[in-house]
């Protein structure tokens, strides 16, 4: 398969960066980075991804079930993730995922039917001190409120 | 950039750049005597770092608080194999989020904490782990790490001397557990982030099967300004044997939740309300989680502490990575045990069974008993099973997952019942 010329760097430049026959160290990195352009892990990328760090598709395949940021399936353009871990659980960090669940009407790691928004309740983002906080794929969204989320949510429906 | 408003109380020394125009940037780094320590240490023995590194009493700041000059000399520097540094910034304990602030605002700091690392131990490449979910943070470190290269901090024989040094950013996937040294090397392998067995640890049995450094983001940071003013100034700064300072999270029922940097020992009640401002609305300050999710609860009457890792650890809790959670008179303690087990649930790597299945067990236990379906019998079996957890597991997180319910239980263990009878008196069950 291919992938942008951009991709191609950093993969060129992650192969390079660990000692001599250690090429499966790049496997993680680019198997996000990957996710990051093609949305998700898929066959195609767990194939190409082992062809070039050298190891056999089944320990990728291992590799892909243990990380929680990997999916093997496309989530929503933007994807909510809602901290409910403590230090945003007593901030209202639960009644921000309660409310967003709502308000579009899908559970944890649903998709809107516009393939727009996708929502995942998280553990612990390390936004501890501006709790609650999300994340929209990396982005940061702190000290949040229901409000806020709402015309968040509102705005990302819009963005195509 | 993000950083909170600094208090009066702080005592800035690792982040005494915060708040500056381009922090991050190499020429502000270099206008407020960056890489000074490192060109110092060009010009000392490896011994000589080490044992400044020692002096300064600077313990590890991902939690264990073991001490990181005594770590650094484990490494077999005549080993004809390479040697490794590596940076621990998978930040993932609830509670915590200093580390991110340190590469966001400092990223340069870190590197330079690096570099002295590898003179000390004769190691020439050094690997930043950040969790998956940080990468904006990958841009600013790669971005500082080019820079470095341009100016001629990193790369072959720097500052004129001999010494060479690449550095290498490295992202994670999303696995607490990865936080765990032998885990994250799994990891950084290319393989699921399932713990070594130890020993051999990382100091001889490493990263690549090599002698490795292993330390938190916060730990290399402190190096430069050791090195810089010497150990003995920093071991000044904290209590014995906690030399230095501190980044402390603030979070939870606070008026001003943020990271602030105070002396070790700094008093958690004087913390709460002098730094802190105080419990929001009036309140009464009920429990305080003193360093992560996996340190067990103090009682408000157990608060007034100084904030160091022996005196924690006297009060039967632990300093951890920092994190400090406040909750107010009105939190539900069997909610909060709840919500910690889910977490750790989650994240059992299921390697150990202990581990696996107790966290599960707990969980389930748990939501039956906020849910108000549980027995009385329910009450006794969760202190009963974390206690069967205890040191049961190859890596520590069995351990963190069972500490923070037993203290639950037998500080709270009222509260316990009264949900065991159908009854929460904050009633958001």
């Amino acid at each position: 398969m291919t992938f942008s010329p951009e991709l191609e760097a950093k993969f060129d430049k992650l192969l390079a960066s660990y000692p001599p026959g250690r090429q499966r160290s790049a496997l993680i990195p680019m198997l996000m980075f990957a996710q990051d352009e093609v949305g998700a892990v898929t066959p195609e990328v767990v194939e190409e991804v082992a062809r070039r760090t050298g190891v056999e598709a089944l320990q990728v395949e291992e590799v892909v079930t243990y990380y929680s940021m990997l999916r093997r399936k496309p989530l929503g353009k933007h994807h909510v993730q809602i901290c409910t871990n403590v230090s945003c659980m007593l901030r209202g960090g639960a009644e921000l995922w309660e409310h967003a669940c709502r308000k579009l009407g899908i559970g944890n790691k649903e998709v809107t039917a516009d393939g727009q928004v996708s929502l995942e309740e998280v553990e612990c983002i390390g936004a501890c001190s501006w709790a609650p906080a999300i994340q929209v794929n990396y982005d940061f969204y702190h000290d949040m409120t229901v409000e806020k989320l709402d015309r968040l949510l509102d705005d990302l429906r819009k963005i195509h | 950039m993000l950083y909170n408003e600094p208090s009066p109380l702080e005592v800035k020394v690792l982040t005494r750049r915060f708040g500056l125009p381009n922090s991050a940037s190499i020429d502000t780094y270099l206008a407020t005597g960056g890489y000074q320590a490192f060109r110092k240490a060009l010009g000392m023995k490896p011994e000589e770092i080490i044992d400044e590194v020692k002096t300064s009493n600077l313990r590890g700041r991902g939690g264990a608080g073991f001490p990181a000059g005594i770590k650094w000399s484990f490494v077999p520097r005549t080993s004809p194999k390479p040697k490794y540094i590596v940076v621990n910034a998978d930040e993932s304990e609830p509670g915590t989020c200093k580390d991110r602030l340190l590469m966001e605002n400092d990223p340069h700091q870190l590197i330079e904490g690096m570099l002295i690392a590898g003179l000390a131990v004769d190691a020439h490449a050094g690997y930043i782990y950040v969790r998956g979910e940080y990468r904006y943070l990958i841009d600013i470190l790669d971005k500082a790490i080019a820079e470095a290269y341009r100016h001629g901090y990193l790369g072959r024989n720097l500052l004129g001397s001999s010494f060479h040094f690449d550095a290498y950013t490295h992202t994670g996937a999303g696995a607490y557990e990865c936080g765990e040294e032998s885990a994250l090397l799994e990891s950084l392998e290319g393989k699921r982030g399932v713990p070594r067995i130890r020993p051999p640890f990382p100091a001889v049995v490493g990263a690549f099967q090599c002698p490795t450094v292993l330390n938190n983001v916060e730990t290399y940071s402190a190096v430069p300004a050791i090195i810089r003013d010497g150990g003995a100034a920093f071991a000044a700064l904290g209590t014995p044997k906690n030399g230095g300072t501190r980044l402390f999270c603030l979070s939870g029922h606070v008026n001003k939740p943020g990271v602030y940097e105070l002396p070790m020992g700094f008093n958690l009640l004087r913390m709460i309300e002098e730094v802190g401002g105080g419990v929001p609305g009036g309140k009464k300050l009920k429990a305080v989680i003193p360093g992560g999710s996996s340190c067990p609860v103090l009682t408000a009457g157990e608060c007034d502490l100084a904030m160091d890792f022996d005196s924690v650890a006297k009060a039967g809790s632990m300093l951890g990575s920092g994190g400090v959670v406040v909750m107010d008179e009105d939190t539900c303690m069997v909610r909060m045990a709840l919500r910690i087990m889910r977490f750790y649930a989650h994240e059992s790597c299921g390697w150990c069974i202990p581990c696996r299945e107790g966290t599960t067990w707990l969980r389930k236990m748990l939501a039956r008993l906020h849910g108000g379906g549980g027995t009385a019998s329910d009450v006794s079996l969760i202190g009963e099973l974390a206690r069967n957890m205890l040191g049961r597991t190859f890596c520590p997180l069995g351990d963190a997952a069972a500490m923070p319910t037993i203290a639950l239980v037998e500080k709270f263990r009222d509260e316990f019942e009264e949900h065991a009878e159908g009854r929460c008196r904050y009633s958001h069950a």
